[in-house]
């Protein structure tokens, strides 16, 4: 155990690393989050919905696009010069290549969701304040979902033909529960309805979590055992 | 021109369904003509369930016997079940839209996860179209299958809760009917006839896997 | 070809009727031979005979479908046991290309447990003369160099079995003599190695032992005295022209 855990540790910091050097996936996935809060901005009717009505449905869309931009990488550098090998060749387990490369998505995703929700507090004028806490809670819920989901498939994606289209079109309808409990739990603490009605939302993303995180651990190493 | 037994059973006993259906059950209170597509739309969701839900088992045994058998069945089982879905996800609009007013019904907990299920049956194919490999297609489809398989009640509970906590314009939604025995005994005629159409229509699905499979190895074979 | 030959040291590698199934195609058809401490085995055979299938098998990357095989005492899968003492030299890197050759050695340094990672990592890339690159991104190395940091990062976990599948590609002159010298020394310490190569004097100047492949099968096994160049050559002609 301390063992995987001490692998996913060194994996993690590795694609870390690499993505600190590049940088390129990070900034492509914060521009398109801006350029998203902007454009929804103006596709709406600002008289005929208000922006506490818009603002959740935008920031948690965004955040599963922009997170599917982070998520394609994470197994795209170890398919230049079949690194993936090197790892598979190595006493690390297979669960600790996945736990490390989630590990390593999950902070790059809350990173980019650091920076985009104060990006929509600012362009829409939101009430934040008392709720802040409560929205990076829902935030990394929801994060750690996408992640455990995004990761597996792009495992799977990127050893096939059709690896940029494939990889959305298999998470996307996973990211649905995730993308419905997120806003409706936001919508419900920016108009300051009781807890007791966001409880269910956040069971429901806790549970979510719970279950796919490990689906997703157990059915990685039968992506790459042969 | 052989015609083997089960897809001439199954195709009687669904012409023999309708026939009932439309002729011979009664038509129900309030919605009138329209509702006797619930005989088309009920079995059909009846069956894309069931269909995904051996998706779903095969796969998992896949995983752990690596039979190809196996593996087959599952795409075969996919494939037949898209067709039950495709067929809920028509129907559903169709009776909705002179019942309840509207084509779409988001509060419809079943057809939203037959929705998600049409997805899931679709990537299910692009994925299997994009893989070369047939050991890495199956193991890749088998994992899909069983995660799809966790999905279902997570869309379900989220477009529950959804359902509940906002009320929507419903211009008179009918509350469960009650059938009446005339009706529940259609109801189970179509099941079970639209059960047997799926086993005739898989039967002939994997033959054709079978065939293209050991063609497949044939040629590799003398390559 | 069931014959096993030894010098004496203990055995680090030990295959037995080894096959490996894709589908309905046998990559490795029935292998089976034995490797002792401080033996190499020149390994020779057409493109498709089941050579990288084998080492891979080895390496723990591919189960085996049936036979015994066992890498330094543990019977295959062996898991992150079997892995540890295995190095593995392919003709892809395997390496990150935006960290430097310092941080990929190290990466794998940790990856394998070693205590005194840092040390080793300099001690490896000395051995390869990659110290003066030892900080650039390695995307900015020639393919030769490249190579280079890629046999470092094998040997840098001090392994009782190196498999190495075309470890010549890409590397110049001083490259080869390196690593020629490199294995040499290995062997002397006692690792068993595994060499594939298309360069029949090169394998065959390091090996105890040497084999031809063809066919997911051993057509031609032996200990490297018996073996004369030249019927040597002429076998693994034989097996280019049949496929």
């Amino acid at each position: 155990m301390a063992d995987t855990l001490y692998g996913a540790w060194l994996i993690a910091r590795k694609d870390l690393a690499i993505e600190f050097r590049t940088r390129s996936a990070f900034f492509s996935a914060v521009i398109f989050a801006l350029l998203g809060l902007v454009i929804f901005y103006f596709a709406w009717d600002p008289t005929a919905v208000t922006v506490t009505d818009l603002a959740p449905g935008v920031l948690w869309v965004i955040f599963t696009f922009s997170g599917l931009l982070g998520l394609h990488r994470s197994f795209g550098v170890e398919t230049d010069d079949h690194a993936i090998d090197g790892l598979l060749a190595s006493p690390v387990s297979r669960e600790a290549i996945f736990l490390g490369k989630a590990i390593a998505n999950l902070i790059f995703v809350v990173v980019v969701q650091m920076i985009a929700i104060p990006a929509l507090v600012l362009f829409y004028n939101l009430p934040l304040g008392h709720i802040a806490a409560s929205l990076i809670g829902v935030a990394i819920l929801a994060a750690v979902g996408l992640v455990a989901i995004g990761t597996l498939f792009s495992a799977m994606a990127v050893n096939t033909r059709l690896a940029e289209l494939l990889l959305p079109m298999l998470s996307l309808p996973f990211f649905v529960p995730i993308v419905i409990a997120a806003s409706q739990s936001t919508a419900k603490l920016l108009t300051g309805r009781p807890v007791a009605e966001v409880g269910a939302w956040l069971k429901l993303l806790v549970a979510f979590d719970i279950v796919f995180v490990a689906l997703c651990t157990l059915a990685y190493p039968f992506t790459v055992d042969d | 021109m052989k015609i083997s037994w089960l897809p001439a059973v199954a195709g009687a006993a669904v012409l023999a369904t309708f026939i009932r259906a439309a002729f011979y059950t009664p038509l129900e209170a309030k919605q009138g003509a329209a509702q006797k597509i619930f005989y088309l739309h009920v079995p059909a969701a009846w069956v894309a369930f069931l269909a995904f839900f051996l998706v779903a088992v095969a796969s998992g045994i896949y995983l752990w016997l690596r039979d190809a058998r196996l593996d087959r069945f599952a795409e075969s089982s996919a494939e037949v079940g898209v067709v039950f879905t495709t067929v809920v996800l028509i129907t559903g609009p169709l009776w909705a839209r002179p019942i309840w007013g509207t084509y779409w019904a988001w509060w419809d907990v079943r057809l939203v996860s037959t929705l998600f299920l049409w997805f899931i049956y679709v990537s299910y194919m692009v994925l299997r179209g994009a893989i070369e490999s047939p050991a890495l297609r199956a193991r890749y489809s088998a994992i899909l299958g069983i995660l799809g398989a966790f999905l279902i009640p997570f869309i379900h509970l989220s477009v529950y809760l959804f359902a509940t906590m906002h009320p929507m314009p419903i211009v008179g939604k009918p509350s469960k009917p009650s059938l009446p025995n005339e009706m529940l005994m259609t109801l189970m005629l179509s099941l079970a006839s639209f059960t047997l159409l799926y086993f005739a229509f898989l039967r002939s699905r994997y033959r054709y896997a079978a065939e293209r499979d050991a063609l497949a190895a044939a040629l590799d074979r003398d390559a | 070809m069931s014959s096993t030959i030894s010098s004496g040291g203990p055995p680090i590698v030990e295959v037995a009727e080894l096959t490996r199934v894709f589908g309905t195609r046998q990559a490795l058809a029935g292998v089976t031979f034995s490797l002792a401490a401080g033996e190499c085995l020149a390994l020779f055979g057409p493109n498709g005979a089941g050579k990288t299938t084998l080492l891979r098998v080895l390496a723990g990357l591919l189960r085996p479908t049936s036979g015994n095989a066992r890498v330094s005492g543990v019977q295959l899968p062996g898991g992150a046991l079997a892995r540890s003492r295995v190095g593995l030299i392919s003709h892809h890197t395997m390496l990150y290309e935006a960290l430097s050759p310092r941080e990929n050695v190290l990466f794998a340094a940790r990856l394998y447990g070693m205590r005194d990672a840092r040390a080793r990592v300099e001690n490896s890339l000395s051995r390869m003369s990659l110290i003066d690159r030892g900080d650039a991104p390695v995307r900015s190395l020639s393919r030769g160099m490249q190579q280079r940091v890629s046999i470092a990062r094998a040997m840098v976990h001090s392994p009782r079995l190196v498999l190495a599948d075309e470890p010549y590609s890409g590397l110049d002159d001083s490259g080869a003599r390196a690593l020629t010298a490199l294995l040499g020394e290995l062997r002397a310490a006692g690792t068993a190695i595994i060499v594939v190569t298309h360069n029949l004097a090169e394998g065959l100047s390091l090996a105890t032992h040497a084999a031809v492949m063809q066919r997911g099968r051993f057509v031609r096994y032996d200990a490297a005295e018996r073996i004369d160049a030249g019927s040597y050559a002429a076998t693994y002609r034989e097996a280019l022209a049949v496929g």
